[in-house]
């Protein structure tokens, strides 16, 4: 077939379709104008957003629940600035998005023309690569590199800078060229003795856990780790991007842990003779107390990132490789242990201490999210923003599907709950899609209603409204002696209102009596964008807690009678 | 502060691109790593650069850099050669502050280190002087006691021995 000329912006548009982009998440300006043209003569389907950081989080949620790359497409100056914290938040949580960024022409670059940044240079610290493309040749090579990188290893953002006469250049491009990154490796199957190692550790190990992340989503491993927990029959425990990993309603689940997570799952961490992290990268809200953390226990770490073996902690066992090849090496390894006793203390834990909220009163947050998760049969997918109502999200809604849970972790993003349920929507037209907000994070990126209501998006907007940047008045409340000082969101707007001005629909619920039957109403409606304004109880907890930067054995299940010790951990 | 405070020699093999040199430094700077000198090259490869870093700090977090360096996609690898037995040499120019009564003393020195004078004026004195760093340091030293003007060093470049490459 003979290669047409086509323009850059062109040649990228073909190389997207290439790689089977079915959405764009966007927003046009000066620099990107080629491209956004070019894009008119494709089959894939630009989504015009309010906001670019609304783009990235859209295309982040696209790619969490899919798997597959998220592209946003943003021009120069603000419009890619505003994509930074997007940008963040996947290379954060290893989330693979492509981000293509208008730019200046190329004799214009660095003379601070209109609407200039140097944003390849701010994004550095923020992605897994980036790339200025100076000359119209490179393209078709750095699109795939772009993908490929984006989606493989360990995946993350890569950010491509397109200046505008590269856009408009005429040239022939060479769909088949090579890529050209001699330094970039991935590691696949795990080294065998070091399996073999994992194995007899796990083999002699009286009181085992197992912790799942994100890795063991990304690596698809959940078929494996089920099988090796059955087989050994270990108790698993998830951190927050782990959900889905394993499902938590399995007998051998016991939730997420960490600061947050269950009691039970906390007792087992400070109990355990050994634990096996698989794709987790030891994240300080798990370790609470570094040098504390499961001090008597082996430890066995497998990790596709070799620079997170000895970042936080020394394993006894590291083995360097994808989690689902592995755990399959590994479990043609492994023995049928005997952990019954180790079972029946756990299952002791979860009877004695559960997760539990007071049914009286006002309206309970954990009340209505447990009721999301009784009505939903934990089949839906769930988005949240970050916060108290994150936490009380994770702890009550059981995540049992693999790609069910998106939700900022590491970064910990406001405003990433709702666009990110579009992204997800999107991707799968037929499934529940609930975002979890806050009423503070919410508000951050509120304006994508109109591009849900555009593109029919039946998503609920569970709004866990308590009228206070809920966590951090938790934290005053019990590390500053209830000194609140601007958590309190007075002049929130009405959130039915809101809807309704975006022609979305908006419930409300304010007592616990009325919490079954508007939630069935809103799952049920499905013309479009729902919000559910659910006004819960304002100076409600999250327990149980491990305080930042403390010990296990520091747990608290629910505010003690005196003063808390400050938290000696960041944040 | 911490003993295992101390100066590393570290080596990479990276992309020969605009932008990789700040990709690395950052990597340093972030963990608060101060580099020492820095010396970047073509590698016999033009497509490829060599740089030779040294820098001070304490051992886990150069590690820790060092893994997130071949974390780089520019980053075909990064080694520290520390404790490695390595050829390392470097070059000074130093601009003296030199009177004739001085002269013959200073040339005295610069012939014991087998340096080369490479300027001469009625009241300076410019010396060239490579080898490995430490007599480059005793150099300094011995010439401080008389007014340096101006000194220059390229910073250390490393090679592995044999053919264990760098």
């Amino acid at each position: 077939m003979a290669t047409k000329i086509r323009d850059g912006a062109q040649a990228i548009i073909d190389s997207l379709q290439q790689n089977d982009v079915e959405f764009i998440f966007g927003y046009p300006g000066g620099a990107n104008m080629p491209i956004f043209d070019a894009l008119l003569d494709s089959p894939i389907k630009l989504i015009l957003v309010r906001h670019e950081q609304g783009a990235t989080h859209m295309a982040d949620g696209y790619a969490r629940s899919t798997g597959r790359a998220g592209v946003v497409l943003v021009t120069s100056g603000p419009g890619a600035t505003n994509t930074i914290t997007g940008i963040m938040t996947a290379q954060m949580d290893s989330v693979p998005l492509v981000v293509i960024c208008g730019q200046t022409i190329t004799p214009n670059l660095g003379l601070d023309a209109f609407q200039e940044a140097d944003v390849s240079g701010i994004s550095y610290p923020v992605v897994k690569h980036s790339y200025l493309i100076k000359n119209p040749n490179d393209i078709p090579r750095v699109m795939k590199e772009a993908f490929y990188i984006a989606e493989s290893g360990r995946p993350g953002p890569v950010l491509i800078d397109v200046p505008k006469d590269v856009a408009v250049a005429k040239f022939e491009p060479d769909y088949n060229a090579e890529l050209q990154i001699p330094g970039y490796k991935i590691p696949t199957h795990g080294d065998s003795a070091r399996i073999a190692e994992a194995a007899d550790l796990l083999n002699k190990a009286k009181k085992p856990i197992l912790l799942v992340g994100h890795g063991a989503i990304i690596s698809d491993a959940g078929k494996a780790v089920k099988s090796l927990a059955e087989q050994m029959r270990i108790p698993v425990t998830n951190t927050l991007l782990g959900k889905g990993a394993f499902s938590e309603n399995h007998k051998l689940s016991m939730g997420m842990l960490g600061m947050h997570g269950t009691a039970y799952a906390n007792m087992a961490v400070l109990n355990c003779d050994l634990i096996m992290s698989i794709g987790s990268r030891w994240d300080d809200r798990i370790l609470g107390k570094t040098d504390e953390f499961c001090k008597n226990a082996k430890k066995i770490h497998v990790d596709i990132d070799p620079a997170e073996f000895n970042k936080m902690i020394t394993p006894d066992c590291s083995i360097l490789g994808d989690a689902r090849l592995v755990i399959e090496e590994l479990n043609t390894m492994i023995q049928p242990g005997d952990t019954n006793d180790w079972l029946k203390q756990i299952e002791k834990w979860k009877k004695k201490y559960p997760l539990k909220y007071l049914k009286k009163g006002g309206l309970k947050a954990q009340f209505v999210l447990d009721e999301l998760n009784r009505l939903t049969k934990s089949n839906a997918i769930i988005t949240t923003d970050v916060g108290q109502h994150q936490m009380w999200a994770a702890q009550f809604c059981k995540t049992t599907g693999r790609y069910d849970w998106l939700s900022s972790g590491g970064a910990g993003t406001m405003g990433f709950g709702f666009p990110a349920a579009i992204g997800a929507q999107l991707a799968h037209p037929n499934k529940l899609v609930v975002a979890v907000v806050g009423d503070g994070g919410f508000q951050m990126t509120s304006a994508e209603l109109v591009t849900a209501v555009l593109n029919k998006l039946p998503i609920k907007i569970l709004i866990i409204n308590n009228k206070y940047l809920g966590m951090v008045r938790q934290w005053q409340a019990l590390f500053f002696d209830n000194r609140y000082s601007g958590v309190d969101l007075e002049g929130n707007p009405d959130f039915v209102k809101l809807a309704e001005a975006y022609h979305a629909k908006g419930f409300r619920i304010k007592r616990n009596a009325d919490v079954t039957r508007i939630l069935t109403d809103a799952l049920n409606y499905n013309d479009g964008p729902c919000i559910i304004d659910a006004e819960v109880e304002k100076e409600d907890n999250v327990f149980p807690m491990i305080p930042s930067g403390a010990s296990y054995d520091k747990m608290v299940l629910e505010r003690p009678k005196k003063k808390m010790d400050k938290p000696v951990g960041s944040t | 502060m911490n003993n295992n405070y101390k100066s590393h020699s570290i080596s990479l093999l990276v992309n020969n691109k605009p932008g990789v040199l700040i990709r690395i430094a950052l990597v340093f700077a972030r963990r608060g790593y101060n580099i020492d000198s820095l010396v970047v090259s073509p590698a016999h490869d033009e497509h490829f650069s060599r740089m030779s870093i040294t820098a001070s700090g304490d051992k886990k977090t150069l590690e820790q850099i060092i893994k997130q360096l071949n974390k780089l996609v520019d980053v075909l690898h990064a080694t520290d050669h520390t404790t490695e037995v390595v050829i390392e040499k470097e070059l000074a120019l130093i601009k003296v502050e030199c009177s004739t009564e001085q002269r013959t003393e200073i040339l005295q020195i610069s012939e014991h280190f087998k340096c080369q004078t490479v300027d001469i004026t009625e009241k300076t004195l410019m010396l060239q002087s490579t080898g490995n760093s430490d007599k480059l340091d005793a150099l300094h030293t011995l010439l401080s006691k008389y007014s340096i003007l101006e000194m220059v060093r390229t910073g250390k470049i490393i090679m592995a021995r044999g053919d264990t490459s760098t």
